[in-house]
Formats: structure tokens, sequence, C-alpha cells
């Protein structure tokens, strides 16, 4: 018996979640917005998909064996969650080959380089999106039609999105109200039918998704509440002091991937700030950034930016929102 | 009532408490003990006997060595056979007394041995501490610091609240709670005796409310202790813990690196109090401690009044065995407490349980990269940051260590506990602890010199 007894330090038992359960949460609450993508956008979505989870994971495998080195990772399913994540931020409609590209940039440049999964500065899927976006201007921006066209690939109907109308629209000097006739109704953007990526669509999807990470306790409010509470005041007081050049909040919250961006994309752990003060920092900033750019940018779409730029200002919010050391304040309360 | 409880960090560990419902029993002695000289925080004492000694039962065999502690009584009466190195539950080798038990216990003249509660307090305040210190109590919660010592209030301070610890938070233990469900007056006659030692009017005791029936109890016998409040708490692990709990009662903090006196609390185990009473009232030295015996795979789990130097395998013996599944045995509760060598290890002063656990809880999980989820930062209730310090004792980078204040970590658990990542957390900052803590103490030498 002796020899046999386990020695070692406390504490004996761990909690049962996992880093493999916490990615298939993500996956879990991603599923509901990727079939529906797959029922607006048909083969396209599908192929999408399928290539770019199977892709993140063989370079996440290669690279993870020959070039760090080191066991393979790829169980811990944080490869799949990339890959999907990207194929949610891409048109139904783009060339395999692109893809292939930006998911070789989200895993080898945004993941491996920095030394495999925790150690990278920016959210790799949201790098190789923005990589995309500026090597492939045209075909990053070209959304096919929901509900058209669906058993075709590359060769649909394409179109752009309400952003997009509305950025050019204001650029030509129309007003808003003139512009939403052109653009779906609220409650069919809430419903996810208009044009654009695979993951921009359904936002009702979406938040369930946020929801069930939320009641899993994969996920805190503070990073997605803060960013869409900032979005909506900021936009808000835009459209109050001019609705004929600014778009209303509701508008904003619906569309361009802000509600992807906010639930699933800026909440990354290893991208984030550690403390509940510190993610509402990052939260607002992203709100803030992704307004400005929205309105008065070149892009029409500011998520992917905001959250790229606000990823770079982690470590500095982490180093000024350390928690309170306990029993370090100077003011001891004695009266309770 | 409101339940109060400590405002950050905690975590909610499954509760195991399989043997909450098992009344005290009283484990029959065994042939031979092995008392270890040091049982308790502090100096070891001097030992009074020798080889072929005859003892009785409560005799003083081990003499405190300074005011940091404790005296150590015989549990039985018998005959010294020799005096040993033995392993105990730390895992080193320390001198122990053997004792062979005789047929008849004789027991020392002056201990009531009557069932009767006494409830006056004769003593004065100093001669009660001079009792605790006598009879060796030592605080069973599992820290074993000397009790007279906490008692002993330094010049300049002044307790204003005695709060008794009926926590409890460590999974699976349950010696504390059937304590206060079977022993609930002499646990309040204890509280008063404290009261009156530290010259205080006011004393809480707090119980996490996963113990009802402790809390309903202890509120009817309070009507007839109106200094006495009973305070229930949320359910979250470290409560126990000292500052947490001072923390969930008053909303005071102790200050980093101070004692709980500073913000005028003393706190005291429930068991402790038990001792107190006893030795006070009843002049018995502590040589026996209730102890659990648990496990999930364990056939009879249960609470039993067990002599100090019990080995453990008595105590393993009358839950049923050693079972099958047996991979790790743990002096203690599954997030604090010590694996142990063997089942000789004797029963001393600070073992509040003993937990078996089966292979399939026995192992950790292997260490994956760390993912920055923040989980450990959150579960911290002394506000440090876990993943930090493991990271800056790893590179051995010690000034940033101390700037960290990873003195302050309590080595509660949570942290390593709650990582999905199965990060050995508090083996590094425990070891960044030692170290930095020798630093410490060099560093003030040189500035005496």
């Amino acid at each position: 018996m002796e020899n046999k007894l386990v020695i070692s330090n406390s504490p004996h038992i761990q909690t049962p979640l996992t880093v493999k359960r916490i990615m298939l949460d993500v996956i879990i609450a991603l599923s509901p917005a990727a079939i529906f993508s797959i029922y607006l956008f048909g083969l396209g979505a599908f192929i999408i998909i399928t290539v770019s989870i199977i892709s993140s994971v063989f370079f996440e495998w290669l690279l993870t064996k020959y070039f760090l080195k080191k066991p393979s990772t790829i169980s811990d399913l944080s490869a799949v969650v990339t890959g999907l994540l990207l194929a949610m931020n891409v048109p139904s409609n783009l060339p395999i080959w692109m893809l292939l590209v930006g998911t070789f940039v989200a895993i080898g440049i945004g993941k491996i380089s920095f030394g495999g999964l925790g150690q990278n500065i920016f959210n790799p899927a949201i790098m190789a999106r923005v990589f995309m976006l500026i090597s492939f201007p045209v075909a990053m921006t070209s959304w096919p039609i929901p509900l058209k066209d669906r058993m075709h690939y590359i060769d649909v109907h394409t179109g752009a999105t309400p952003l997009g109308i509305i950025k050019e629209g204001v650029k030509n000097g129309e007003t808003i109200s003139h512009l939403m006739h052109q653009i779906p109704s609220n409650s069919q953007l809430f419903y996810g039918i208009m044009g654009g990526s695979l993951g921009e669509m359904a936002a009702i999807l979406l938040i369930l998704g946020g929801i069930y990470l939320l009641i899993r306790k994969v996920i805190t409010w503070h990073i997605p509440v803060s960013i869409l509470v900032t979005v909506a005041l900021f936009t808000g007081i835009l459209w109050l002091i001019n609705p004929d050049k600014y778009a209303n909040p509701l508008f904003h919250l619906l569309t361009g991937g802000l509600m992807l961006g906010s639930i699933f994309m800026a909440t990354d752990y290893v991208t984030s700030p550690m403390t509940p003060k510190g993610q509402i920092i990052f939260g607002v900033s992203i709100g803030l950034l992704t307004v400005l750019i929205r309105v008065w940018g070149a892009y029409p779409e500011g998520v992917s930016f905001a959250i790229l730029i606000m990823n770079a200002f982690v470590p500095l919010i982490n180093r000024y929102t350390r928690p309170k050391v306990f029993g370090t304040n100077k003011k001891i309360n004695k009266n309770g | 009532m409101q339940l109060k409880t400590f405002p950050k960090g905690g975590v909610h560990p499954p509760e195991y408490k399989l043997t909450a419902d098992k009344p005290l029993k009283i484990l029959p002695v065994p042939k031979q003990l092995v008392i270890p000289i040091q049982q308790q925080l502090g100096r070891p004492g001097e030992i009074l006997v020798k080889k072929k000694d005859k003892v009785k039962v409560g005799q003083l065999i081990v003499k405190a060595t300074g005011f940091v502690s404790a005296n150590i009584h015989s549990p039985v009466s018998g005959t010294v056979t020799k005096i040993d190195k033995v392993i105990d539950a730390s895992g080193y080798k320390v001198d122990a007394i053997v004792i062979k038990v005789d047929d008849e216990q004789v027991w020392e003249e002056n201990i009531d041995r009557s069932e009767d509660i006494k409830r006056d307090i004769t003593l004065t305040s100093e001669q009660i501490i001079k009792k605790v210190e006598e009879m060796g109590i030592v605080g069973l919660g599992g820290a074993t610091f000397p009790s007279h010592v906490k008692l002993s209030i330094p010049p300049g301070k002044k307790c204003e609240l005695l709060i008794i610890n009926g926590v409890e938070c460590e999974p699976f233990l349950t010696s504390d709670h059937r304590l206060m469900l079977e022993k609930t007056e002499q646990i309040l006659i204890g509280t008063k005796i404290l009261m009156k030692a530290l010259k205080v009017d006011k004393a809480v005791i707090g119980i996490e409310a996963n113990k009802p029936d402790a809390i309903e109890k202890m509120l009817k016998f309070t009507e007839n202790y109106p200094e006495i409040s009973v305070q229930p708490l949320k359910v979250k692990y470290p409560q126990g813990g000292e500052k947490q709990l001072i923390k969930a009662i008053t909303g005071r903090e102790v200050p980093s690196g101070g004692l709980p006196i500073d913000v005028g609390v003393v706190v005291h185990n429930v068991g402790t109090t038990y001792a107190v009473y006893e030795a006070v009232q009843k002049n018995k030295p502590l040589f026996e401690r209730v102890v659990t015996i648990t496990g999930p795979s364990v056939k009879q789990p249960g609470n039993y009044i067990a002599k100090i130097g019990t080995p453990i395998s008595a105590l393993i013996e009358a839950a049923g065995g050693l079972p099958e599944d047996t991979a790790k045995i743990i002096a203690g509760g599954p997030m604090m407490g010590k694996a142990l060598k063997n089942t000789d290890v004797p029963i001393t002063k600070g073992t509040s349980g003993i937990l078996i656990l089966p292979r399939s809880m026995a192992y950790r999980r292997e260490v994956q990269p760390c993912i920055r989820c923040a989980r450990c930062v959150n579960a911290c209730p002394q506000g440090l940051e876990p993943y930090l310090l493991m990271s800056v004792a790893q590179k051995q980078i010690w000034d940033i260590a101390e700037q960290h204040n990873v003195m302050d970590c309590i080595e509660c658990g949570s942290c390593s506990y709650i990582c999905p990542s199965s990060r050995p957390l508090l083996d590094y900052i425990r070891f960044g602890k030692r170290t930095v803590g020798a630093i410490i103490r060099e560093r003030k030498q040189k500035s005496k010199k």
C-alpha cells in the first residue's frame, strides 16, 4: 500500500471545467448562428465553414508539430473556435484559396508565431479578417444576397451591406430617412435577413449564444454589455443631433457584426483584460472606436479594427486595473 | 436572517458532506499510541518522560518551551516503550513518545469525567488564560496556533469582539458541524469563558448556511446567552479563513501582514471553544479530538472522538477498512489538507479529518497553457494575481513577487482549484512565499546589525 499512495500538494480537488469544455461551449453558442447562415447563403456558407475549421485545425497541428515542436494541441478545440469565428467573418462566396490564406494567417501568424494558445496579443480570427480585408478588399466586401442563389458558391448575386449603403449614401449627400428605404427593416435586421458576412446575420441567435455563455459562466457581461451600451449611447446622441445624417442606434446595434464582435470576439480571454474594471474600460473603448470608424472612418464597418486596436492596449489596461490586495486599504473601516 | 459573506473572490467546490448526519462516536483506544512532541505551530516541547515510565490519563508528558509552544498530555494510562522518530502528517520526521496502553485506564484525579454541564465560570481572566495554556489547547481548526497566545492581548491593543468560527468551509469535513449539534451548550459556555478571558461583552458565532440544523440549534440555545449572537453565512470557500470570516461578519479588513487583533477581533474555532470548556470547567487537558473519516468510497464514513496519537489506520478500520480503489489519503480537507505517506501517521491536535480519495479523484489533470481567463484572479480572496505570481516564481524574479504581495497568500488553493488549464498555481506561489519570506527575514537581520 505504502508505495502506491499519491503524494501531492493541496488542493486535492479540481473544478470539472477544462479549456476543452470552455471551447466546446463557445462552439455550441455559435452553432445556431452558423446553421442559420447556411440556411441564408446555402452551399457557399457550408463550404466556407467546413474549409475554415478543417484548415485551421490542420495548420495548428502542422505548425505545433514542426515549428513549435510541442505536443499537439488540437484536442483543446481552440483551433476549431478560431476557424469557426473566421468563417463567420467572411462573405459566403469567398474563394477557397483566400480563405486558406486567412486561416493560415490566423493560426500561423496570429497564434503560433507568438508561442501558441495563451501567448498571442491579438485575436487570431480578427487579425486574419483585417489582413484579408486589406489584401482582398473586393472579395471581402462583395456580399451575396441572402436566400438567393443558395445552390451556388462563387457565382452569386451580390449587394452592399446596410452599413455600406448608409456610408455611401451619406457621402453622396442623401438623407438617412431616404436611405432607410433601401435597407431591410429593423425586424429583418434582427432576424438577419441582410447582406453581410456569415456571422453578421441573426442578432437574435448571437444574443442567444451570448446568454448561453453567460449561463455557463464562460464569459461575464462586462465586455459585451459595455460595448453595446457605448455604441447605443454614442450613436443615439449623434442621431438626436441630426437624424438625417446619422443612423439610429438600433440600426447600429444590429448591423456590421457588432453582436458577433462584442459577444464572441472581444471576449476572447487571451486578448482581453483580467478584471471586471479593466473589461469595462476595454468594452467602452471598443464601442467608441467602432462608432468613430463607422461614422467618420474610411470603412463602413469598425468592430474588427476597434477590437484589434484595443487588444494592443490590454497589457496596459491590466497594469492599471489590478485588484485591490486584501488588507492594504489604508482606511480600515471600523464600523463595517 | 440576512446571510453575510466576504465580498471578493472565493470558489464553490462540491460540498461532499457525507458525514453530516453521523453522530459522534468514541473510537476504541488502540494498543499503542505514538505521540509527536510537536503538534502546534511554534516551538516543540520538552519531553518529561523516559522509557519504561508509567503514565496516567491526562498526565503532562511534554512541556511547552517558551510562550509560543504547547503542553502535551497522555491520552491513556500505560507505559512509555520508546522515544523515536516518526513521520507525522507534514511528512517530516519528528520525535515522538510511544506508549503501550494498559488494560485498565487510570485517570489523573483532578479531571472531572462526569457528563454534567458546568455553567458557572469561577476563574478570573488571568486564571482562564493560564488554564488554557496548562491544558495544552491549540487552535483545532487546523492551524494549531497555541490558544493562550491568542488570548493574551498585546499591550496597546483592545479586543472588541470575539468570533467563534463554525464555518467549516472545507468540503467533506463535518467535525465542527457535529460538535455544534451535540455539544451546543458546552460551546456556548466555552464562548463565555473566552469572552471573560478577552474581557469582551460581545461574541458572534459564524456558521455557513449549509448547516441549517446547527444554526437553528445555536439560535435556540443563544436565547439564554444574549451576549452571543449567531451569524449565518452564505456558503463560499474559504470563509473559514480568519481574515475572510472577520471581513464577512464585521466588514473590517485585517491589514496586510497584521493580526485580527489589529482590527479589534479575536477568532477561535468551535472545536477549540469546546476544548476550552473542557479544560476550564472540567480540568481536562486536550488529549482527544473529533476527527471525520470520510471519502467517496469509504464504507462507513463517520465522526469519531479519537485519542491524540492513534494511528489513522485504527480510524480507517472503524470506517470499514481501506477501500479497494484508494489512491490518496489526506489529513484534513481536500482544499488545504496534506497527502499522507502511509496509514501509520498518528492523529494529532490539528487533524480535523482523514479523507480517502479513490483513483478517479487522486490525480491532477495534465497542465495546459494559461489562457488568461482570469478565473484565478477573480477567485483569489486576497486580491492577488495568481497567474502572475506563478509566472514570476517560475522565472525566480523575487522582487516582483514581493511587490505583488506574494506574502499575503493564505494558501487556500482557490486558484489551483478553479484553473481550467490545471496549472499548479499554488505550488509555485508557495515556493515564492518561502523564498521571499527568507529574503525579507535576511533583510531585517541585516538592518538590525
